[in-house]
């Protein structure tokens, strides 16, 4: 026996090796995707024209309506989407490409979708109210999922974000309101985040415990706290303890007029801007920084960080605390935001949901943050459907962003590898 | 710098790790402490290192006492140490690892810079922002002086470990070590890696530093060492100068003549029993450890599968037992494909298997002894009779077995966790040659286990082939390979370099575990390949 003849080849791509199933799901999807365009949303469109406006009626600068004939659209999207599967199918795709693909054909269901849910209306479909109200909604979420990147990166798995987001909620609300002051709402609603934020902490550094099942148990803690005090202070004195102002929408100058990305981008509260400040500074700070690296370390092998004199349990602490800031001002959004007034559990569930975008999104805050917008845009877009008159039960094909969301991811994103040490409690020696 | 331990005494409950050890490290020299696995040498230096307070003892530089509360104490005080097991940031470049604990931020100084460009380098410092460039050059530098070419921007996790334990050693370089400990550095490297590492070692030393260079093998340390203290069972066993005879060390570190060489006759090899062809083995991410390999072990032959730790010999294994999928090949035994079998189907169609980690996919350390040695048959006769366990029949068996493979216990029910090593791998041995097989597959049979176990290992693995068995044994120790088999296989990244017969010298072994491309033969004597450290245990003494 010797060694053997043939030339060992060196499998050059992980793409080779991944399996039948994963191989065919995408374009299989795809497929299914391009078949529900023509014969689901083609064929059952209303005879007639669907209309999109992309400015208001203020707007300085008006971009003219654009009109597509329903039913036409949506069999060339379904065309298209169907040749783009074959393509996946048998042509050998790059990564970017692989990308923008994806992004197409998730753009060409929503241009089909709209077609059909607007098909011989006579209003016409404002994408920019779409556009500007996944932005706005989204807000928590995108700030959930950059308070879980910084604890994950930590080393620390956040679960406690819904009562983050639900605890900074009812601070500001009850704050704002009595104090008259929104700007002190703001502050006392983060800082209610990081004391949630401080509660793990203790108990998942400090403590060691099970930081999965610490979290539930936060959020369990948080729900059912803020719920006994909206019972016994907020109804009994509404008019005092529960109804806070809202922040008012500020326009940028000059970037607010910019047609469809000015009212989309630069009209909104300051809840946005902050979201824009937080998204770039934990971008910069974790990428570019002395404490993002060293945050980096802490969560990917504290025994290196701890052996060159970085101090991993009281970075973990400080990380932890600072970044509950951020889900608190995210939380305050849901009350001195957007709706005015606390409501029990009226998070409902946006915090979990921020966990998952931070984990589609690969513990990157852009990631983290388009993700967010994903999810943020099927919310919206569900709300905006079931104003319309549409034909079939709205809720039926609103599952559809989800299941697309998934599988994209599933394809796409593939196994998400975290930070190694997170969830491990930190032991010296 | 001057260097001194004096009095040094670490325990760990009541196991006495390290009793009043003295030490004296002179500048500029390579001083080795030689001593087997669990001697005390790594406590010794985590002491140094400021990662462990010694409970008796005190640490001098220049005459002065000094005290290490944490490794940043011992990093300021000018001492760097390179751990066995590295501590790098697999995810982070190699400047980042370097860089890490010590950055340089805001922008490098240039002269005659204009005022504002040192406001805004004033102000990117007092933001923390990092300073790549400066941590770049500086690599690079020191890359050049020393001769270590590494590149500043590669990601740790795709180097090779020759060169991560390079970034190591920068790294404690840009702290300025005067004293540079390496523990086990030979440990995973190839022989022309070691050759590559000595050269550094002495350029470091031409500079002045002084090097702690822990090792249990005596070769290396009579060819780089000035000095050698030899440390047993915690203790210091005394100085020998490098010019010291190998028999001499080796009875200092022991404390009694070693016999390594197992009495065996010549092999009879029948038929061949396990084929496997072309076999691809890939872990989740898509990285092939087992590359297209082909080799046939036949009965009564003990095929050695030699090669560094980390070329795929673990994944060869699991692949082997069905206990990872495998990509491509076939493995079969008698001609019965069992490519897609079940681990269970594979113990039942003869095949055994001693893992590589005993602790952890071995055994169950809470079980009893008894138990444990009935894992892979308690479903059948006569451990079991319908859903019912026959404890009787249990105990029967485990006080017959306890009885022929020798295993020191208390009682068959004692916990298996709390049996030294040895006594543990003779209990996995009782219960995988207590069953019908065929084949035995062994993976590194003997790491970690005391020179009396060590023997009864092999004598029984022998005496398996003289029955008819066909035996596979995965081995990182060359002189493990040469006591037992009787043809040589060598693994490199996931390939099979080349087979050998056991007659074939040390240094041709050692080129094809480089990868078998160099022309050249491989480095001189003192390389890895020709250790003879039997490895004592007191476990969990070492860190």
């Amino acid at each position: 026996m010797t060694i053997t003849e043939r030339v060992p080849t060196v499998l050059d791509s992980a793409a080779e090796l991944v399996s039948p199933f994963r191989r065919w799901l995408a374009p299989a999807s795809f497929l299914l995707l391009g078949l529900i365009d023509i014969f689901v949303l083609g064929t059952f469109s209303h005879s007639g024209d669907a209309t999109f406006a992309f400015s208001g009626a203020l707007d300085t600068v008006t971009v003219p309506n654009l009109t597509l004939a329903a039913a036409v659209t949506c069999y060339v999207c379904g065309g298209i989407t169907i040749a783009l599967a074959a393509a996946w199918a048998f042509l050998p795709f790059g990564l970017v490409v692989r990308r923008v693909t994806i992004a197409v054909v998730v753009f060409l269901f929503i241009v089909s979708l709209l077609c059909w849910a607007d098909a011989g209306l006579s209003t016409s479909f404002s994408i920019v109210n779409l556009l500007q109200g996944t932005l706005a909604g989204s807000i928590p979420i995108m700030l959930g999922a950059l308070t879980g990147v910084i604890c994950s990166r930590s080393g620390v798995i956040n679960i406690a974000i819904e009562g983050q987001l639900l605890f900074g909620a009812f601070t500001a609300a009850i704050v704002a309101s009595g104090t008259g002051s929104l700007w002190l709402g703001l502050l006392s609603g983060a800082l209610a985040g990081s004391l949630v934020a401080a509660l793990l902490a203790v108990f998942a550094i400090g403590y060691r415990v099970d930081q999965v099942v610490l979290g539930v148990v936060i959020n369990t803690l948080i729900l059912g706290l803020t719920g006994y005090l909206y019972d016994g202070v907020m109804i009994p004195y509404q008019n005092t303890l529960n109804s806070p102002a809202t922040f008012s929408a500020i326009k940028i100058p000059l970037l607010g007029d910019i047609p469809i990305i000015g009212p989309v981008f630069f009209d909104s509260t300051i809840f946005l801007y902050l979201t824009y400040l937080a998204l770039a500074g934990v971008q910069v700070g974790m990428f570019s920084t002395r404490w993002g690296l060293r945050t980096r370390a802490i969560g990917e092998h504290p025994v290196a960080a701890d052996t060159v004199g970085i101090r991993v349990t009281s970075m973990r602490y400080r990380n932890v605390i600072a970044a509950g800031v951020i889900a608190g001002v995210g939380g305050a959004y849901f009350t001195i935001g957007s709706v005015g007034s606390f409501g029990k559990g009226m998070s409902s569930g946006e915090g979990y949901i921020a966990l998952a975008a931070m984990i589609f999104g690969r513990y990157a805050p852009f990631g983290a943050v388009a993700a967010a917008l994903l999810f943020g845009f099927s919310t919206q877009l569900q709300s905006i459907l079931s104003t319309l008159n549409t034909p079939i039960q709205s809720n039926l094909l609103l599952m559809t962003p989800y299941i697309v969301t998934i599988i994209v991811l599933a394809g796409l994103v593939g196994k998400v590898r975290g930070p190694r040490a997170e969830g491990i409690p930190y032991v010296k020696g | 710098m001057e260097l001194e331990l004096k009095g040094i005494t670490k325990r760990f409950g009541s196991l006495l790790a390290n009793h009043q050890i003295d030490l004296t490290v002179a500048p500029g020299q390579v001083h080795a402490l030689l001593g087997e696995n669990g001697a005390g040498k790594s406590t010794l230096m985590n002491v140094l290192y400021g990662l462990l307070q010694p409970d008796e003892g005190e640490i001098l530089i220049n005459g002065q006492a000094v005290s290490f509360a944490s490794p940043r104490d011992a990093i300021a005080a000018g001492i760097g140490m390179v751990h066995q097991h590295f501590m790098l940031v697999p995810v982070f470049t190699v400047a980042e690892n370097v860089t890490l604990g010590i950055e340089e931020t805001g922008l490098a100084e240039r002269d005659g810079a204009p005022s504002y460009l040192r406001f805004l380098a004033g102000a990117l410092k007092l933001a923390g922002v990092l300073d790549r460039r400066r941590t770049r050059r500086d690599v690079r530098e020191l890359s050049r002086r020393y001769g270590l070419d590494i590149d500043p921007d590669v990601m740790v996790e795709n180097l090779p470990v020759g060169i991560q334990q390079r970034v190591e050693i920068v790294k404690a370089l840009v702290r300025n070590a005067k004293v540079l400990i390496l523990d086990e550095p030979t440990a995973v490297l190839t022989p022309a890696e070691t050759e590559d590492l000595f050269r550094i070692i002495r350029q470091l030393k031409d500079g002045g530093t002084s090097i702690v260079f822990i090792s249990h093998k005596l070769r290396e340390v009579q060819a780089i060492a000035d000095t050698i203290t030899v440390l047993r069972r915690g203790a210091v066993a005394g100085d020998k100068p490098p010019t010291a005879t190998e028999d001499e060390l080796a009875a200092m570190m022991v404390g009694r003549n070693v016999q390594l060489r197992v009495s065996k006759t010549e092999a009879k090899p029948g038929p061949a029993v396990l084929d496997v062809d072309g076999l691809t083995v890939a872990d989740e991410t898509g990285r092939v450890w087992v590359n297209e390999m082909s080799f046939q072990v036949r009965a009564g032959e003990i095929l050695g599968v030699a090669g560094v730790q980390g070329n795929g010999q673990t994944e060869l294994c699991e692949a082997l037992m069905g206990l990872r999928p495998t990509i491509a090949g076939t493995v079969s035994l008698n001609g019965r494909d069992l490519t897609r079998a079940t681990p269970a189907q594979r113990l039942r169609a003869g095949v055994s298997y001693v893992p590589e980690d005993r602790q952890e996919d071995g055994l169950i350390g809470a079980f009893s002894v008894a138990d444990n040695m009935v894992l892979d048959q308690y479903k059948q006769p006569p451990f079991a009779s319908g859903i019912r366990l026959n404890l009787d029949a249990i105990a029967a068996n485990a006080a017959t077995r306890v009885k022929e493979f020798d295993v020191r216990t208390t009682s068959a029910q004692t916990p298996v966790g709390t049996l030294s090593g040895g006594n543990q791998q003779k209990v996995i041995l009782a219960r995988e040659l207590g069953h019908e097989h065929k084949v035995l597959i062994a993976s590194q049979p003997t790491r970690g286990l005391d020179v009396g176990s060590i023997e009864f290992v092999h004598r029984r693995i022998v005496e398996q082939r003289d029955r008819g068995v066909a035996v596979l044994i995965v081995s990182a120790e060359l002189d493990e390979i040469y006591a037992l088999a009787d043809r040589i296989a060598v693994m490199y990244e996931g390939r099979i370099t080349g087979f050998r017969p056991p007659t074939v010298p040390a240094e041709e072994l050692g080129r094809l575990m480089a990868g078998g491309t160099e022309e050249a033969p491989g480095p001189g004597p003192e390389a890895a390949t020709t250790e003879a450290a039997p490895e004592a245990g007191i476990p969990g003494a070492s860190q």
